[in-house]
């Protein structure tokens, strides 16, 4: 009953946006000429410089920059919810014909939720923590004059994919995970089913297959419902995937917008076409069709490149034989749980290559990499380094062993000390393990900044002062500062921009080509592992269910869950001419 | 969550030997003889004193006399003041009192300090906030007794919009302008933790969402910001009422009130050992109380916390 009076309603909309299309094709937002102000302590900053985009009922256009390019600044002014700081300073949002840029608070009420819905980026601060996912819906149904019973709010979650939508509406945000979380977050901006739907990176923060799953769905319901959208991404990839067409901002401006695949193909403005050359997804998207082609992958990669010319001797510098982790969860009244995070897991990695870890979030690939570092003892199972099983070392051995086996981490604002200046930081290590003097210690900094191509002055400066890309290279810095062989990178580029992340894996192939480092790459994102990795482990659910050698991986993946991984990278299935680049 | 909540009374037993330990010790320990002080400037009548000496059991050691102490509050005997009133019947008479000063304080500053602390925050930077501001720090600022002692002059005497004193019937009215006095400072404190925890959560994520979701501003603040502000307040204010028990000797002092503070002071003053004991035993378990009421309020407005498991 429930299911017919919505396909009803459905129709009815439908109806009634092909009736709108055939009186007159008017853009449903057109958004001309608009500037955004931010006033600050400094005065007023301008944020968005004449953006122009225009939106057709039921269309799907894409925003797509790199952090503070002003593209959620631009989404967020159409449904007017600008931080306090912030105004449309000049142009207009027309919605439907009408001006909105500076509408009153009355109206706006009015458009949001059943005319412009919106599912924000981060599921996990976009639900309020202490109220039920139930009545986070509900209170959206009552405040746009929808009937919201318990069945009606079981309806909307369970459209947008929500299994067990009337015992999960009872429960609160921290007892789902981040994907149904979202699933929550797009059940609720499409419930009074808007004519325009902004979704501001709803996705970005999701495994590659949660987030394929959840676009797909959220296309499918938009399609159904005749919803435009207005998609904000930073991946240029998914955005060619998903949008009729991109909108490029840089800076504050558009400086480039049209059709998809015709923006993809033939980039105008310079950033679009460095950012046509760097999105991973896109370059591992074209190694494969150059492949097809029978074009040598690795004269299409910078990366490739160096790390093709690296390895000479094969020697295997780290086994990992049979490795298991389990943890003990508690269950109440000491009774507790085994849990296999890590199950059985064999692999070598051979001295000066990349080998990359790949999963989803709690495949154990992060667990791998704190056993390998020797901060996590294994239950059973070994670690041979260089001939030595790691778990023999007593404490003087381990310490000579932290020496030659580093870390970089991901998060690069949390992995510095924000007391320590950057000369500090670096030269840590050195004073911890006793090498050289102040004077040989300084010199080495020096020359580790320049290895990371970073200006000298930097080392007076604090990590707070710095860029995410720039914080990441003194990282790096910090862990070649003892000569390492082996690095263990854990997610150590997924906090950066497409265009950082880019500079930091050529960094990181090209020190690799110049020290002979060996690489152990922990990452979800199989675009990354395309460019750098000589070697790939698929990892799920603390099993090792594939290995191989990247080519073979990526072109004949034997394991379902390899394909869907494979597949779920956003623009797999675009088809790129190779000479893009 | 009723393992949790037995687990927390179950505490509630070597906190109460602690406590009751303690200021017994601290009293034994006091400079002076009690039983002389009680003849104040008579001469010292040796066959009463150590009469009174044996009633009292001060001629017993101190384990003895802290032993005998406990057994009489388990037989429900708490024994008799220097006055020879039951201490049971001296509780009973200032307990009530001081609680309705407490509680109408609490209710003062937690209405006042909420209310104007969710105006500031939500017009951060405009007039009301600055003075608000500006007011509540001259508020903390002042020393209690001072601002007693201006409100009882003006209020009570110049303006004779409430009453100076308190009667022995300690009325609600009468208790106005005491409450009011009792909750200034801990009002001041209310408002600056809205203030703070409202400007956080306004710019939190969830509550962009709710309005993209539609709602109406008043159901935003009241629905989102509010609610997920009130969580460090309730905190605050739970702690407060023990203190407000305990702490109301000043006001009570100022105003004449016949309330714990003032009996706990006379006794404190003449080394009616078990009195003091007796009245901060009871402040002890009330603060404990209050404090086991904050916990269970907190995971009732905060899902996140569990107390099981």
């Amino acid at each position: 009953m429930k299911g017919d009076t919505l396909n009803a309603s459905v129709e009815i909309q439908e109806a009634e946006i092909q009736e709108a299309g055939f009186a007159a094709v008017r853009p449903l937002l057109e958004i001309k000429d608009l500037a955004i102000t931010f006033a600050t302590s400094n005065g007023a900053v301008q944020a968005v410089r004449n953006a122009h985009l225009t939106i057709m009922p039921g269309e799907t256009v894409a925003i797509v920059g790199e952090s503070g390019s002003g593209k959620s600044t631009t989404a967020l002014a159409a449904i007017g919810l600008l931080p306090g700081n912030g105004r449309v300073s000049a142009g207009q949002i027309l919605f439907d014909g009408e001006d909105i840029a500076n509408a009153g608070e009355k109206r706006m009420i009015e458009l949001r939720g059943n005319s412009i819905g919106m599912v924000p980026q981060d599921p996990m601060s976009n639900l309020n923590p202490v109220w039920k996912i139930g009545d986070q819906v509900k209170e959206t149904l009552k405040a746009n004059g929808l009937p919201s019973g318990p069945d009606d709010v079981a309806t909307v979650l369970s459209q947008a994919g929500l299994p067990d939508a009337a015992r999960r509406a009872k429960q609160y945000p921290h007892e789902f995970s981040g994907g149904m979380r979202q699933r929550a977050l797009i059940a609720i901006g499409l419930s009074c089913q808007p004519r325009l739907l902004i979704a501001d990176e709803p996705t970005s923060a999701l495994d590659v297959t949660v987030q394929r799953q959840i676009l797909d769905h959220l296309d499918k319901m938009t399609t159904e419902l005749g919803t435009a959208v207005l998609l904000i991404t930073h991946d240029l990839g998914l955005a060619a995937e998903r949008a009729d067409k991109v909108v490029v901002m840089y800076r504050g401006q558009v400086v480039e917008s049209g059709p998809s695949l015709e923006l993809l193909q033939n980039p105008q403005h310079p950033y679009t076409q460095r950012l046509v050359a760097s999105a991973p997804s896109l370059a591992s998207r074209r190694i494969q069709v150059a492949k097809e082609l029978g074009v040598e992958s690795d004269e299409l990669l910078a990366p490739a490149d160096a790390t093709a010319a690296g390895p000479a001797v094969a020697e295997d510098v780290l086994q990992i034989q049979n490795l298991s982790k389990v943890f003990k969860l508690r269950s109440g009244f000491g009774k507790s749980t085994d849990f296999s995070a890590v199950d059985d897991v064999s692999f070598s990695v051979k001295r000066g290559t990349t080998t990359a870890i790949v999963g989803e979030s709690g495949s154990g690939k992060s667990t791998v990499a704190q056993m390998v570092l020797n901060l996590l003892t294994p239950t059973s199972g070994k670690i041979i380094f260089d001939g030595v099983d790691t778990s023999t070392l007593n404490s003087r051995e381990i310490f000579a062993f932290r020496r030659r086996v580093q870390p970089i981490f991901q998060d690069p604002y949390g992995s510095l000390d924000p007391m320590y200046n950057i000369f500090r930081t670096i030269e840590e290590p050195l004073r911890t393990h006793k090498i050289g003097d102040k004077a040989s210690r300084e010199k080495k900094v020096r020359e580790l900044l320049d290895q990371v191509s970073l200006p000298q002055s930097t080392m007076q400066r604090y990590p707070n002062e710095l860029s995410g890309g720039q914080r990441q290279r003194v990282a790096i810095a910090r862990a070649l500062a003892l000569d390492p062989e082996v690095i263990i990178c854990d997610e150590a580029v997924s906090a950066l921009d497409v265009l950082v992340q880019a500079q930091v894996l050529n960094l990181l192939a090209e020190l690799q080509s110049r020290l002979g480092l060996t690489y152990l790459f922990i990452t979800h994102d199989l675009a990354v592992v395309r460019q750098i990795a000589d070697h790939v482990c698929v990892m799920e659910q603390g099993k090792l269910v594939e290995t191989g050698s990247t080519d073979d991986v990526f072109d004949a993946p034997q394991q379902d869950y390899t394909k869907a991984l494979l597949n779920a990278i956003p623009g797999a299935r675009l088809m790129l001419p190779p000479e893009v680049a | 969550m009723t393992t949790y909540i037995l687990k927390r009374f179950l505490q509630l037993i070597p906190v109460f030997l602690g406590a009751t330990l303690l200021v017994y010790f601290l009293v034994f320990s006091l400079p002076g003889d009690p039983i002389v002080a009680l003849f104040g400037d008579k001469p010292v009548n040796e066959a009463v004193a150590a009469q009174l000496r044996v009633q009292y059991h001060l001629d017993q050691p101190f384990w003895v006399q802290y032993l005998l102490y406990l057994k009489s509050i388990f037989t429900f005997d708490l024994g008799q003041d220097f006055s020879g009133r039951p201490i049971a019947a001296v509780l009973g008479e200032v307990f009530p009192v001081t609680a309705r000063l407490a509680i109408m304080a609490l209710i003062f500053e937690a209405f006042f300090g909420i209310l104007f602390g969710l105006i500031a925050g939500l017009r951060k930077g405009k007039l009301f906030d600055a003075t608000v501001l500006v007011a509540s720090l001259i508020v903390i600022g002042i020393p209690i007794f001072v601002l007693g002692f201006l409100l009882q002059y003006f209020i009570g005497v110049q303006l004779a919009w409430a009453k100076p004193t308190v009667s022995s019937a300690a009325t609600v009215q009468d208790l106005i302008l005491p409450a009011i006095v009792l909750g200034l400072g801990s009002f001041a404190y209310v408002l600056r933790l809205t203030r703070t925890s409202v400007l956080e959560n306004m710019s939190a994520d969830y509550v962009r969402t709710a309005s993209a979701k539609g709602l109406s501003r008043f159901k935003v603040v009241r629905v989102h910001i509010l609610r997920n502000s009130l969580i460090p307040v309730i905190t605050f204010l739970g702690a407060d009422l023990g203190a407000l028990m305990g702490g109301a000797i000043v006001t009570e002092g100022i105003f004449n009130i016949p309330g714990v503070g003032n009996r706990l002071y006379r006794a404190v003053l003449s080394g009616e050992g078990p009195t003091v004991v007796s009245i901060v035993t009871v402040l002890v378990l009330i603060y404990c109380l209050s404090n086991l009421l904050v916990d269970l309020l907190y995971a009732w407005l905060d899902p996140r916390i569990r107390y099981d498991s």
